[in-house]
């Protein structure tokens, strides 16, 4: 039986006359979500993307990765009739087989989109509900609260009959959204961030500060596995890697203490916004959430946020680390985040670092550090990762 | 880069004859030994002939061995299928706080479930004193749990002195030793040890991963844990692993104890006086623990830091602990010691193919990286 995903659009419909873009930016997204699937067709037609399999493909994984794309609202798994109702009769009582089977209660729901067909939708129901009852006589209709929703849909070029919609991942497309940059730690927050800018349509690009050999190959490691699963919401990944030992090691020299969080986390700032703007992103992506810890009190992030001209985008600013944490494992990076490897964060972290750092001293012990010459040659050699 | 491995207390390179064997059986003698055709009464044969090879290097019959997949599993095995036996019995059970976390883990589950478990800690030098032990045990006790040699300091625990004192005063109480990482290592006699239990594993001494055996002495019981089968006396059943234990068997052969102590005591004398002479080092192994472990802390160094520094120079080890982000070793925390000192913390492990060169690439490479890394 030929089965079809029938995607509906969310906002984007809303769209105005730039609604070709987003449309078209949503099929190419699901084609590379579907990437390594099979062939498909994917087209669009009356505010609907239509999925069609050119090859024998597996549908479970097909709605597995389609769920994880964004901008579709809901989407739906159908069976392809012809349009008449002999070969809808001949395919519903099959295609819901094991559903029908062990449901108790059923009822059928028709839409009928184009109106030169035969029946009216409330015949279809009819016709196609008697059916049922006669093939499978242990089930009673109940329109308010069925254990199986059976839905004809008559669309201008087939009939398709599908169990009700799915919920999509929401947001709209990747791409649309302009491009930023995440700065990944390997922590729980971050993917977090990184999956909810994605959500509104930005192309992300990832920024990982490693220091060998204080940090290892594995946290490394971590971070990529981290940015893979993020690539199932957010498409392909390019990683940047930025050597950060030499940086750290002389801010631990140079500069006190209590400082030394708020110095790097700066110097973070101010080698990812060069990076970025190397890499045509527009803006950068943090996953601090206020007074989480010393670095991220408001007067903290005051001073990391003059170390950088672009945007700062902080989708976790007011959530709770329990949402977070629920978010993250939604997205299935709980699990590897909380994997107990150094990262460049926890590297060298003094006991009581600075929770109300006075920008104007900060800037002059970062001066006196003489950091700068060290951000280019990190710059120049930044290691370049693909992820998908 | 030459290849310098010092974590055997990790795992072991497998013997080439151990290899051999495992693949041997795998492509020629593949038969599942409860087959009752002939193929497979030639794996059971196999099987006990391994079980013997293991039984005599423990100086215990083989009917006296139980495979199992491992350490692990035959500590669980030892611990839960005890107490089960004789939880109508008592409800006291003594073991140190320093076991590994098959046995620690275990423990702590067993003081969830209502049972009194007594955890013995050791001196700050890393050594258990035998009367704490002998004084905490009763007529409620049903089980004393403790490992021979410590696998993060190498201490050995008296655990002849207690078995034999508890033994003589409390007979109902069964007494279980960890010998994983003395296996192989120092002369282990059931008989000698008063022990009912004892656990080894074969990837240790050079065998692969995935095989352990369980010394279950004749008379005692123990309610199995897993059910399905009557392989291995329906203690640990489903088909027994004949590659594994078969190489098992073979490394056990190969054991030459002697030579093995011989090797480490040099090699393990050699670094003690190296790093006696660098300042900023504390060795935290006690002077008479096992040769073949040797505990230190590079002061201001992280653990981690210091091993990916090590390992780019090619010299492999551990640290003796989870680094800041996970949980603190529950065996250098409990000797007392202080937490820069259990944050810095590197354990070096010997095996018999082990020589003077890797002790000095591993000072090489210390030295640089106590010149090169920052000190937090």
């Amino acid at each position: 039986m030929k089965e079809i995903v029938l995607i509906k659009l969310g906002e984007i419909a809303l769209k105005g006359l730039n609604r070709y873009a987003f449309e078209d930016a949503l099929k190419k997204n699901i084609k590379s979500a579907l990437y390594g699937c099979g062939y498909f067709k994917v087209s669009i037609a009356q505010s609907t993307i239509y999925v069609t399999p050119q090859s024998p493909v597996d549908m479970d994984e097909v709605c597995d990765r389609i769920s994880r794309v964004f901008g579709i609202v809901s989407f739906t798994r159908a069976c392809v009739c012809e349009k008449n109702m002999d070969d809808i009769f001949a395919k519903a009582p099959e295609y819901l087989e094991d559903a029908l089977k062990y449901a108790k209660t059923f009822k059928v729901e028709a839409k009928r989109s184009d109106k030169k067909f035969e029946l009216k939708s409330p015949e279809i129901c009819r016709e196609v509900g008697g059916l049922l009852l006669e093939k499978y006589p242990h089930l009673t209709v109940d329109v308010h609260n069925p254990d199986v929703k059976v839905v004809v849909e008559v669309r201008d070029f087939g009939a398709y009959i599908h169990a009700g919609n799915l919920k999509g991942a929401g947001g709209i497309p990747v791409g649309t959204g302009g491009n930023a940059a995440i700065l990944i730690s390997g922590g729980i927050d971050s993917p977090v961030a990184a999956y909810m800018m994605a959500k509104r349509g930005v192309k992300l690009t990832a920024i990982h500060f490693a220091s060998p050999p204080y940090t290892s190959e594995r946290a490394e490691d971590k971070v990529q596995r981290l940015l893979k699963k993020v690539c199932r919401y957010a498409g392909p990944i390019t990683m940047l890697t930025v050597p950060f030992t030499k940086i750290q090691e002389k801010i631990k020299d140079e500069c006190e203490e209590e400082l030394f969080t708020i110095i790097m986390r700066r110097m973070m700032m101010k080698i990812s916004s060069l990076i970025a703007e190397k890499y045509e992103c527009a803006a950068l992506i943090t996953g601090e959430s206020l007074g989480q810890v010393a670095s991220q009190t408001i007067h903290a992030i005051a001073c990391t946020d003059e170390a950088s001209d672009m945007p700062v985008f902080r989708p976790l600013i007011g959530m709770d680390k329990e949402e977070i944490i629920q978010i993250s494992r939604k997205i299935d990076t709980f699990d590897i985040s909380i994997e107990p490897f150094e990262d460049c964060c926890t590297v060298f972290t003094p006991k009581h670092p600075r929770t109300r750092p006075v920008l104007r001293f900060v800037k002059y012990a970062e001066e006196d550090a003489h950091l700068y010459d060290l951000i280019e040659e990190a710059i120049e050699n930044v290691k370049i990762t693909e992820l998908r | 880069m030459a290849e310098h491995y010092l974590d055997n207390s990790a795992t072991t390179r497998v013997s080439e004859s151990a290899a051999k064997k495992a693949y041997d059986i795998m492509t020629s003698e593949y038969a599942n030994p409860s087959s009752l055709h002939s193929f497979g009464f030639c794996a059971a044969k196999e099987l006990e002939c391994a079980r013997e090879k293991v039984a005599k290097t423990l100086g215990a019959d083989s009917s006296e061995i139980i495979f199992t997949s491992g350490g692990t599993e035959a500590n669980n095995l030892a611990i839960l299928g005890t107490v089960e036996a004789l939880k109508r019995r008592g409800n006291k059970i003594i073991t140190t706080a320093t076991e590994h976390s098959s046995v620690y883990d275990t423990m702590l589950k067993l003081q969830k479930d209502g049972f009194d478990v007594i955890f013995i800690k050791p001196d700050e030098s890393g050594n258990i004193n035998p009367l704490d032990v002998i004084n905490a045990a009763d007529e409620k006790t049903i089980l004393v749990s403790i490992m021979l040699t410590n696998n993060e300091t190498g201490a050995n625990y008296p655990v002849k002195e207690i078995f034999t004192q508890i033994k003589r005063r409390f007979p109902q109480a069964i007494l279980h030793t960890d010998a994983v990482q003395a296996f192989g290592k120092c002369e282990i006699k059931v008989a000698k040890l008063s022990c009912d239990l004892l656990t080894v594993s074969g990837h240790k001494i050079h065998a692969p991963k995935g095989v352990g055996a369980l010394y279950v002495k004749k008379g005692v019981r123990l309610i199995p844990r897993t059910f399905g089968g009557s392989q291995e006396k329906k203690l640990r059943t489903g088909t027994e692993s004949t590659p594994l234990i078969c190489a098992f068997g073979v490394a056990c052969e190969e054991i030459d104890t002697e030579k093995n102590i011989q090797t480490a005591k040099e090699l393990n004398t050699y670094l003690r006086n190296k790093l006696s002479t660098m300042e900023g080092i504390r060795v935290t192994s006690p002077e008479d623990a096992s040769p073949f472990v040797l505990n230190f802390s590079v002061l201001g160094i992280r653990s981690e830091t210091m091993l990916h520094h090590l390992a780019s120079k090619g010299v492999y080890v551990s640290s003796g602990s989870a680094c800041s982000k996970g949980a603190k070793s529950h065996v250098l925390s409990s000797m007392g010691l202080s937490d820069d000192i259990i944050d810095s913390a590197i354990r070096v492990s010997f095996s018999k193919f082990n020589t003077l060169s890797d002790c000095d690439a591993l000072i090489d490479a210390l030295t640089g990286g106590m010149n090169t890394l920052a000190k937090r």
